[in-house]
Formats: structure tokens, C-alpha cells, sequence
């Protein structure tokens, strides 16, 4: 018995003096993770201050056309004599605009079709359940290029398309969350204790359905940036003059023979947040996913 | 076994008749008048001219009518010709499928001889430099934009080598090693991204076998590590790789297209996108019909496989 109490206040103490309370819980000290969020963070940075970090304007043709990188050109210049790193540093915007819209347009869909075939059941969810497998019945990136085709090149467009492409994948997780959720005691305590309808999707449902939400939309967030590389490269997502990585990638295959640097700098961008995307998503899996935490 | 196949096969069917629906109407309730898009804005196609048009694409008989002429035309094998180009569609994708094909399944077979043998490894010697190396190089695999790739090894080979691939189609058939040669870099170009599906797809499941009761009685039998690994756990942890890489096999014949059109190749990606550039209508019907047919029947072909590998998913 003593030696039980001895035990629980040295644990104790090695908890609160062990530490300073501004470090970070030994669960999120994740080194990936956060090298992922330092990639992400800094390019949130770099999209916010854009006009104040690009040396010049993005659209200005004011430099020498084709110029290989130089202390006043960082990247060199593309064939209308723009500045690479400007137009980098302002496609970081389209970039991150395209991934958040995309993930919320696919979220927003998925939750209401996953929401409502789970929590409704019956024959609304077999319905919802067989649209949602038609969706996924089309290769990715087939289904994306038909739709912003359709629709019209545009960046809202492929906006619309991606998000659409990736809605099944959110729906059918969601429906797969809420029908676990439903069965747990506590869903079955929040209706004795007469909750109904929305009260119980918003205080019972949604909360505990977040987290694999919250890693399966870091994760969709960099799929959905290349999805809009790939479709932007096509010709058919962000249309020129506008900076996006893939446009650039694009043009610069024209004139790679002759300035290859145009071909490397927009792809290197592209991986870099991409690859911060997906080290964040990898470490908040790791984190907030208990099952994996255990081994 | 042959019961489960047949009921597969039968739910195969409202999935097939759903696509077909989306992709008809896709098109049917596309802002403005096709009619207008197909003439252009030329104001001497005439009023009448229009009116030919339409009669001749069948546009004035009901929605429903329209839908079951075309899935008749399609089901016959006979989509239709080309607008563009007035060659009939089925010969175009005739021509440009064994392309795509051909580039999904080398692109599949490279990445899976790198990737497994790696994620193995990589679990067995898990936490140990190796295994982080592996993991990092997975997920910048993730990253990496697979037109970024095919961009830069066609730089790469035509500054260093001076060479290009051609881009006319060598036919396996007429010339193998001419064939390889022109398909070994996009097909490594492509099979990047799903090396590293593979690999990271290859390390979980084979941690978490590594993990289960009867490894631990195989080991403590006397068994040496390598029959443990090998033997025992590689069978199992294997089942859902297999899943993964034939619905990335499927996904690779829509992503193939991008790699398609770098390279100059005519597959039926790169076919699906001049349509759509062209408005080529039926042609772009035909196209992800085709390619959305195709994959679905690999995922089939994929879960039948994995319930004759795990007799517990039939029961389910």
C-alpha cells in the first residue's frame, strides 16, 4: 500500500517537474510530423506575404527572357522574361487555395452523403451508398479531367472537379464512422436523454468522428495540390497568366532545351508542400490514430 | 467460390448501367446547346444546318430514348465516328488502349519488384536507420508529381544522351526491344508513386502480422527468422498488398494519361484529353466509358482474387 503511494507521487513529480509546461507532451513529439507542419506552416507564410517576399511582380515581363538563376533573378526567368521566384512565391496561393477549397468541397459533400446514409439507414443508404460507388467506379484522375473538360478550364472548375473526385472516399468513411459511433453507449445515453436528429449528429456524431477526419483530409489536402498540378499541366485547371506550379511546369516543357531551370523549380515546389502535407498527415495519424499509438 | 464470382458479376451491373447514366447525362446537361458547341459560332452554319445536326445526332427524341440508342451503339461495339476526325471511335481506342494498357502494367511491375522486398526489410528491421530511410523515401515517393518525373527524364535524356523516345508506337510484336526502350521511362515515371504505396502498404501489413499470436508460437517452436518471416508472416501481410496494387493497376490507366501526353504517346489518356479539347463528344463518351469499364472489372478481378486468397471475406 505504501509502497503504491510512493510510487504514484514520484511518477508525479517526474510529470510536472520533469518537463517545463511549455514543452510538447511526449505523444506529439513526432519527428516527422513536425517537420511536415514546419513545411506547412512556412508555406502559409509565404502565400499570405507573397507581395512583400516575391522581388518582383509575377506578371511584370521587365527582366531578360530565358536567364539562367542570378543573385537578381533567384530561379531565372521564364520565356515573357518573368521572374521564376516571384511566380512561385505567388503560385504557393494557388496551391494552398485549390488543396483547403477541393478537401472542404469533397468534405462537405461526403458528410452530408455519409451522414445521412449512416444516421438514416435503410433504403437511403443503399441508394447514397451505390451513387457513392458509381463515383468511385471512375479512375481519379479520368473523372477529374472529364468534369473541369466539361465545365470549362478553369481553376474554379477544377476546383469543383476535384472535389467532386474525392467525395466517395470522405463518404464512405464518414458513413463507416457514424455507423460505429451509433452503436457506442454513449450515443444510446445522449437519446434516452432525449436527444434527437441534429442535436445528436453535432454533439455526439461529430465530435467523435474528427480525428480520422482531420488525418483524412491532411492527407486528401496533398493529393488534392497534385490533382491541381496534374490538371493545371493538362492545360485544364489555373489558365495562364495566373501563376500555378503546374501552368509552369507546362510552358516550361517548350523551352527546357534551352532553360531547363524553368522544368525544376515549380516541380520542386509542388514536392516540397506536397511532401509537407503528407509527413503532417503521417504524424497526426500516428497521433491521434490510439490504435497505432499502442505499438 | 464460382457462386460468389456470379454474384459479383450480377452486382457488377446496376454499377455499369450507373456510369453509363452519369456519363450521358454528364454531357446532356452541359450548359449551352451541344448543337452550338459542335457547329461553332460560324454564322453561315444556318438554321437549318443546325436542324440537320440535330436530327442526325438523334437530339430530338426524348432523354431516355437518346440514352438507350447510344448504350445500344456502344454495346454493339459501335460508338459512333469520331467528330473531329470522322474515324470511327472503336478504331481509335483500339489503336491507343494497348498503350495505356501496356504502360499500367510495366509501370505496376516495376514499382512491385523495388517496393516489396523494401517494405519487407523496412519492417523486419524496423526502427532501425534503414527502416527511417525507407519510410522517408516513401513519403517523398508520395510527393512526387509524377509529370514532374516524366518532364525531367526526358530532359535528362535528351541533354545527356541526346536521345529522345520516339513517340509513333512500337508494337512489342514487330520490335520488343525497341518497344522497351521507348516504355521504360514513362513507365518508371509512373510507377514512382505507387512504388511508394506499395512499400509503405507492404511495411504496415507486415508489422502488424509480425505482431500476431502464431508468429510469436512459430518463433518460439524453434523456427529460424527467416522461415518465420518468409514462411508465415509474408503470405498473410501479402493479401491486402495485393488488393492495393491491383486498384492502382486500375487508377493507373487514368493517370497514365499525363505521362502519356509528355512523352507523346497516343494512349487512351492522352485520346480522352484531345477529345475533350476538341469537344469530340462521342469520343470522350466512349473513352472514360471504356476506362472506367476496364477498371472496374480489375477491382473485381482484385476482390475475387483476395477471396480466393482469404476464404474469410467471402463469408462476409
Amino acid at each position: 500500500m505504501t509502497t503504491s503511494t510512493v510510487t504514484a507521487v514520484t511518477l508525479d513529480t517526474a510529470g510536472v517537474r520533469g518537463r517545463p509546461w511549455w514543452s510538447i507532451p511526449p505523444r506529439w513529439r513526432n519527428p516527422i510530423g513536425i517537420a511536415g507542419l514546419v513545411i506547412v506552416v512556412l508555406t502559409i507564410v509565404v502565400a499570405i506575404f507573397a507581395p512583400v517576399i516575391a522581388p518582383y511582380d509575377p506578371d511584370a515581363q521587365d527582366n531578360t527572357r530565358l536567364l539562367s538563376p542570378s543573385a537578381a533573378n533567384l530561379m531565372g526567368t521564364d520565356e515573357l522574361g518573368r521572374d521564376t521566384f516571384s511566380r512561385i512565391v505567388f503560385g504557393a496561393r494557388v496551391s494552398l487555395q485549390v488543396g483547403v477549397i477541393s478537401v472542404l468541397i469533397a468534405l462537405v459533400i461526403g458528410a452530408t452523403l455519409g451522414i445521412t446514409a449512416g444516421y438514416v439507414g435503410g433504403t437511403m443508404d443503399s441508394l447514397l451508398m451505390r451513387f457513392t460507388d458509381v463515383l468511385f467506379a471512375f479512375p481519379g484522375l479520368v473523372l477529374a479531367i472529364v468534369i473541369s473538360g466539361l465545365l470549362g478550364a478553369s481553376r474554379t472548375n477544377a476546383m469543383i472537379a476535384i472535389g467532386i473526385v474525392y467525395a466517395p472516399a470522405f463518404a464512405r468513411v464518414i458513413r463507416g464512422s457514424v455507423l460505429s459511433v451509433m452503436s457506442e453507449p454513449y450515443v444510446e445515453s445522449g437519446r434516452v436523454i432525449g436527444a434527437t436528429g441534429p442535436r445528436l449528429v453535432q454533439q455526439y456524431l461529430l465530435p467523435n468522428i474528427l480525428a480520422p477526419l482531420i488525418v483524412m483530409a491532411t492527407v486528401y489536402l496533398s493529393s488534392a495540390i497534385l490533382s491541381e498540378a496534374a490538371l493545371s499541366f493538362l492545360g485544364l485547371g489555373t489558365q495562364p497568366p495566373e501563376p500555378s506550379w503546374g501552368g509552369m511546369l507546362n510552358l516550361a516543357r517548350t523551352y527546357m532545351e534551352i532553360s531547363p531551370w524553368m522544368a525544376i523549380f515549380p516541380g520542386l515546389a509542388i514536392m516540397i508542400v506536397v511532401l509537407g502535407f503528407n509527413f503532417l498527415g503521417d504524424g497526426l495519424r500516428d497521433v491521434l490514430d490510439p490504435r497505432l499509438r499502442e505499438r | 467460390m464460382a457462386l460468389y464470382v456470379a454474384r459479383r458479376l450480377l452486382m457488377l451491373i446496376p454499377t455499369l448501367v450507373g456510369m453509363s447514366l452519369l456519363i450521358f447525362l454528364m454531357l446532356r446537361l452541359l450548359p449551352g446547346d451541344i448543337v452550338d458547341i459542335l457547329a461553332g459560332p460560324d454564322p453561315q452554319t444556318t438554321s437549318a444546318a443546325r436542324d440537320q445536326l440535330r436530327e442526325a445526332m438523334g437530339l430530338n427524341e426524348p432523354l431516355p430514348v437518346q440514352y438507350l440508342q447510344w448504350l445500344g451503339a456502344l454495346l454493339t461495339g459501335d460508338p459512333g465516328d469520331s467528330l473531329r476526325s470522322g474515324i470511327p471511335v472503336a478504331e481509335l481506342l483500339a489503336n491507343s488502349l494497348p498503350i495505356t494498357v501496356q504502360l499500367a502494367f510495366m509501370a505496376t511491375l516495376i514499382a512491385t519488384v523495388v517496393a516489396i522486398p523494401l517494405g519487407i526489410v523496412s519492417a523486419v528491421r524496423r526502427d532501425t536507420g534503414l527502416d527511417f530511410l525507407a519510410r522517408i523515401g516513401g513519403l517523398i515517393g508520395l510527393s512526387l508529381p509524377n509529370f514532374w518525373l516524366a518532364t525531367l527524364a526526358l530532359l535528362v535524356t535528351s541533354k545527356v544522351f541526346g536521345w529522345v523516345p520516339s513517340t509513333r508506337y512500337i508494337s512489342p510484336f514487330d520490335d520488343l526491344s525497341g518497344n522497351l526502350l521507348q516504355m521504360i521511362l514513362p513507365a518508371t515515371a509512373l510507377a514512382v508513386q505507387l512504388m511508394a504505396i506499395e512499400m509503405r502498404m507492404t511495411r504496415t501489413t507486415m508489422l502488424e502480422v509480425l505482431n500476431q499470436d502464431y508468429i510469436r508460437t512459430a518463433r518460439a517452436k524453434g523456427l529460424r527468422n527467416r522461415l518465420v518471416v518468409y514462411r508465415h508472416a509474408l503470405r498473410n501481410a501479402l493479401i491486402p498488398v495485393i488488393t492495393v496494387v491491383g486498384f492502382q493497376l486500375g487508377a493507373l490507366l487514368g493517370t497514365s494519361a499525363i505521362v502519356e501526353v509528355i512523352f507523346g504517346l497516343n494512349g487512351v489518356g492522352n485520346t480522352l484529353l484531345q477529345a475533350i479539347f476538341n469537344r469530340d463528344y462521342p469520343l470522350v463518351q466512349a473513352a472514360t466509358l471504356y476506362l472506367a469499364t476496364i477498371f472496374v472489372l480489375i477491382n473485381l478481378a482484385v476482390d475475387v482474387l483476395y477471396a480466393y486468397l482469404d476464404p474469410r471475406i467471402k463469408q462476409a
